[in-house]
C-alpha cells in the first residue's frame, strides 16, 4: 500500500514505470470508481449546458438556426423590461424562500440534534415522510389549503375571523413562497442538523463555564459553528428555486410567474431557442453570483459576532 | 519518584472554599457518587484520584455546575450552589479536551469570558497578555486555534480559565492527552502557576504520580465513594485499605490476624513477618483480620555479609529491568506470595541472576496495617 501511495505522489525515477504506476495509483482507482457517474454527468449535464451556451450566441431564423456569433440574444435578455422583471422576481422569491426555509428549519434541526436523544433517526425519518408523495401532489394540496373554498378560508370563516373567502391567499407570490418553503424544508433541515451534530458539546459547556447564558452561548458558539450547514441549506434551497417552474405555474397565478416560464415559452411556443438559451445562461450566472454573495455576507456576519 | 519533593503542607487554618455535604448523584439505580463529604480549603491544590468510573469527574462537574446532586448540597466560598447554573458560579474549568473554540484565535479564546464584563479594549488586552504570559504563550495571540500543538492548546485552556480570576480552578484530566515528557514539564508548571496565583485548584486525575507530585491533599475514590482524604505522603505511606494501597503504587500484601487493638496501635500475626505491631489504620473496624503491606522499594537487597536488624532470605524468581530501577520477584519461605522488590541500579541488582539466593532487609516502620 505504501508503495502505491509513493508512486502516485512522487515522480517515479524510472520513466517506464510511470504509466503502470498511474494505473495502480489511488487517483486512477478514484477515477475508476466515479467513472459511471462521471460519464453520466458529462453526457447529461456538461454537454447540454454546452449546447445551451452555444445556442445563446446564435439566432433563430424562422425554422433554421443562423450560426453566426452574435450577442443580440443577450441584449434582448438583459434589456427587455419583461425579462429583467421576471428575473428579479425569481431572485427575490428564491431569496425569500431560502431565508424562510432556513429560519424555520434551524429550530427543527436544533431540536433534533440537541433534544432528539435516542430518537434522532426516528425524527429524521418523520421529516422525510412528506417526500413519499409526489412533489406535484404536495403543490396541489397547497392549492386545496389556500384556495377560494380551501381549508384555510373555510377555517377562518368558521372561526368568524373573516366574513367571506379571501382571494389574497392563492395565485400570488406569497403562495409560491409558502409552497416552496414547505417543499424544501427537509433539504434545509438535514445539512443544518449535520453541522449541529458536529458541534462539540464541550465547547458549549466551555462557553457556559466562561459566563455565557444559554442565549449568548448559542449566538457566540453554536450558531457560528453551524454556519457551514446554514450556508449549504441556503444554497441548496436558493439555487433550484430560482428556476422552479411547476410551483409558480400551479399556485403563482399571473403575479407569481417566474423566469422559468419565460424560458419555457421561448423553447416551446415562442420557438426561439437562442433567446431561451440566453435567458438560461443569464439566470445561471446571476444565481451563481447571488449564491456567492450570500456566502460572503454570512461569513462576514459570522466574523462580526465574535 | 516525585513524592519526595518538599512543599509546604496546606495551612489547616485556611478557610473552607468548597464544601461537599452528603452529595449523592444517582442515574436510576446506579450511584455515580454515593454520599460524598469533603472540604477543600482556600488556596489548596486538591486532587480527586481514582480509576475511571469512580465518580471523580461527576463530582467535578457538579462543582462546576454542569450536573446537579441528586441529594446533598455543594457550597462554594460559603454560598450554597443549589440551582445556580455554571455561568454564575465562581469556578472555571480546564476541560479534558481543552474545548478551545475552533472559530476563534488564541487571543479571542482567552478573552472570551472577559467580553461580557465590558472592561474596555485596553484593559481587556492587558489581562489577555498577562494570562498568556503566565502560561508562556506571549506573542502567540494571533495564532488560530487549529494551528496549536497539544501542549499549546492546554496552555490556552489554562489562560482562558485563569484570566477570569475564579475562586476555584477545576482541571479535568488536563494532562492525560499529552506525551510523557510534556506531561512532566506541565506538572511542574501547573504547580508553579498555582503557587503564583494562589487560586484553589481541583485536579481530577487517574494518574497517581501526577496526584502525588502536584497536590497538597488527595481524595482517593472508588466506586462512587471517597476512600481516603490525606496528604500525598500519608496516602502513599499510610493507605487506609488495600484498594487505596494498590491503586497508589505497588505493594506487597499479606494476610494478618488481629491479635490486639490498643489505642492507635494494632498488633497483627502474619505468615512471613511474624508478629507485627504498627499504627492502626484510620477508621479501622476490628473484625479479626487485616492486611499487612510493604512497598517494594522499602525492601532492600543485602550484599555480601552486610547485616540488618530485620531481614528475610529468599530466591530470585523473576527480574524486570526498567532502566533506573530493577524489579525483583523474590520467593521467601514462609510467605504466601513472592515479594516484589525494587532496587535502584547502583549496586548491581540488574545483574542478579534468576535463581540467586539473596537476603532482604526491611524497616519494621515500613510495614503498614490496613483494612482488607
Amino acid at each position: 500500500m505504501a508503495a502505491v501511495v509513493e508512486g502516485s505522489n512522487s515522480t517515479p525515477s524510472a520513466p517506464r514505470g510511470r504509466g503502470r504506476a498511474f494505473l495502480q495509483s489511488e487517483q486512477a482507482q478514484g477515477l475508476a470508481l466515479i467513472s459511471p457517474t462521471l460519464l453520466y454527468a458529462l453526457i447529461l449535464l456538461v454537454v447540454p449546458v454546452g449546447v445551451v451556451i452555444a445556442y445563446s450566441f446564435w439566432t433563430q431564423d424562422y425554422l433554421s438556426i443562423d450560426r453566426t456569433f452574435t450577442l443580440e440574444q443577450y441584449s434582448t435578455a438583459l434589456g427587455e423590461p419583461i425579462y429583467r422583471d421576471l428575473l428579479l422576481r425569481s431572485l427575490w422569491v428564491s431569496l425569500l424562500v431560502s431565508i424562510c426555509t432556513v429560519v424555520l428549519a434551524y429550530p427543527i434541526a436544533y431540536y433534533i440534534s440537541f433534544h432528539g436523544g435516542r430518537h434522532k433517526s426516528l425524527w429524521l425519518f418523520l421529516i422525510t415522510i412528506p417526500f413519499w408523495t409526489s412533489y406535484l401532489l404536495r403543490v396541489m394540496s397547497w392549492k386545496v389549503i389556500l384556495g377560494y373554498n380551501g381549508v384555510l378560508n373555510s377555517g377562518l370563516i368558521g372561526l368568524g375571523i373573516i366574513d367571506e373567502p379571501s382571494t389574497a391567499l392563492l395565485y400570488n407570490t406569497s403562495a409560491v413562497v409558502i409552497t416552496l418553503t414547505h417543499a424544501w424544508a427537509a433539504f434545509a433541515i438535514l445539512p443544518i442538523f449535520v453541522s449541529l451534530e458536529k458541534v462539540d458539546r464541550t465547547l458549549i459547556e466551555a462557553a457556559r463555564d466562561l459566563g455565557d447564558g444559554p442565549v449568548r452561548s448559542f449566538l457566540r458558539v453554536t450558531l457560528p459553528l453551524s454556519l457551514p450547514g446554514v450556508i449549504s441549506a441556503l444554497l441548496i434551497v436558493m439555487i433550484p428555486t430560482v428556476g422552479d417552474y411547476v410551483t409558480p405555474k400551479l399556485v403563482g397565478g399571473k403575479d407569481g410567474v417566474m423566469i422559468a416560464s419565460a424560458i419555457e415559452t421561448q423553447f416551446k411556443r415562442g420557438g426561439n431557442w437562442p433567446l431561451g438559451s440566453a435567458l438560461s445562461v443569464v439566470t445561471m450566472t446571476v444565481v451563481t453570483m447571488m449564491a456567492l454573495a450570500v456566502v460572503f455576507i454570512i461569513r462576514q456576519a459570522g466574523r462580526r459576532v465574535r | 519518584m516525585p513524592e519526595s519533593a518538599s512543599r509546604p503542607e496546606a495551612k489547616p487554618e485556611a478557610r473552607p472554599m468548597i464544601e461537599i455535604r452528603s452529595v449523592t448523584r444517582s442515574y436510576g439505580p446506579f450511584k455515580a457518587l454515593d454520599d460524598a463529604n469533603l472540604t477543600i480549603r482556600e488556596g489548596e491544590f486538591f486532587s480527586l484520584l481514582g480509576p475511571s468510573g469512580c465518580g471523580k469527574t461527576t463530582l467535578l462537574r457538579m462543582i462546576a455546575g454542569f450536573d446537579n446532586p441528586t441529594t446533598g448540597s455543594i457550597h462554594i466560598d460559603g454560598q450554597a450552589m443549589d440551582g445556580i447554573p455554571a455561568n454564575r458560579r465562581p469556578t472555571n474549568m480546564v476541560f479534558q479536551s481543552y474545548a478551545i473554540f475552533p472559530h476563534l484565535n488564541v487571543e479571542q479564546n482567552v478573552a472570551y469570558g472577559l467580553k461580557r464584563q465590558k472592561l474596555g479594549a485596553s484593559e481587556e488586552k492587558r489581562l489577555v497578555e498577562e494570562a498568556l504570559g503566565q502560561v508562556s504563550l506571549s506573542g502567540l495571540g494571533k495564532r488560530g486555534a487549529t494551528e496549536l500543538s497539544g501542549g499549546q492548546r492546554q496552555r490556552v485552556a489554562l489562560a482562558r480559565a485563569l484570566v477570569m480570576r475564579p475562586k476555584v480552578l477545576l482541571l479535568d484530566e488536563p494532562l492525560s492527552a499529552l506525551d510523557k515528557k510534556l506531561r512532566e514539564q506541565m506538572q511542574v508548571e501547573l504547580r508553579r502557576l498555582q503557587q503564583a496565583v494562589g487560586i484553589t485548584f481541583i485536579l481530577v486525575t487517574h494518574d497517581q504520580y501526577e496526584a502525588l507530585a502536584l497536590s497538597d491533599r488527595i481524595a482517593v475514590m472508588f466506586g462512587g465513594k471517597i476512600a481516603q482524604v490525606s496528604s500525598p505522603k500519608e496516602i502513599y505511606q499510610r493507605p487506609v485499605n488495600r484498594q487505596v494501597a494498590d491503586f497508589v503504587g505497588g505493594m506487597n500484601f499479606m494476610k494478618g490476624e488481629v491479635v490486639e487493638v490498643n489505642g492507635s496501635a494494632i498488633t497483627l500475626d502474619t505468615a512471613g513477618f511474624g508478629r507485627v505491631r504498627t499504627d492502626k489504620p484510620a477508621g479501622f473496624a476490628a473484625n479479626g483480620h487485616a492486611t499487612l503491606g510493604i512497598r517494594p522499594e522499602r525492601l532492600r537487597v543485602l550484599w555480601d555479609d552486610a547485616k540488618a536488624s530485620h531481614e528475610v532470605a529468599g530466591k530470585v524468581v523473576e527480574r524486570h529491568y526498567f532502566g533506573e530501577i530493577t524489579q525483583l520477584v523474590v520467593e521467601v519461605p514462609g510467605f504466601e506470595k513472592p515479594l516484589s522488590v525494587t532496587e535502584t541500579n547502583n549496586f548491581g541488582a540488574d545483574d542478579l541472576p534468576v535463581g540467586a539466593q539473596i537476603r532482604l532487609a526491611y524497616d519494621p516502620d515500613a510495614l503498614v496495617a490496613m483494612a482488607d
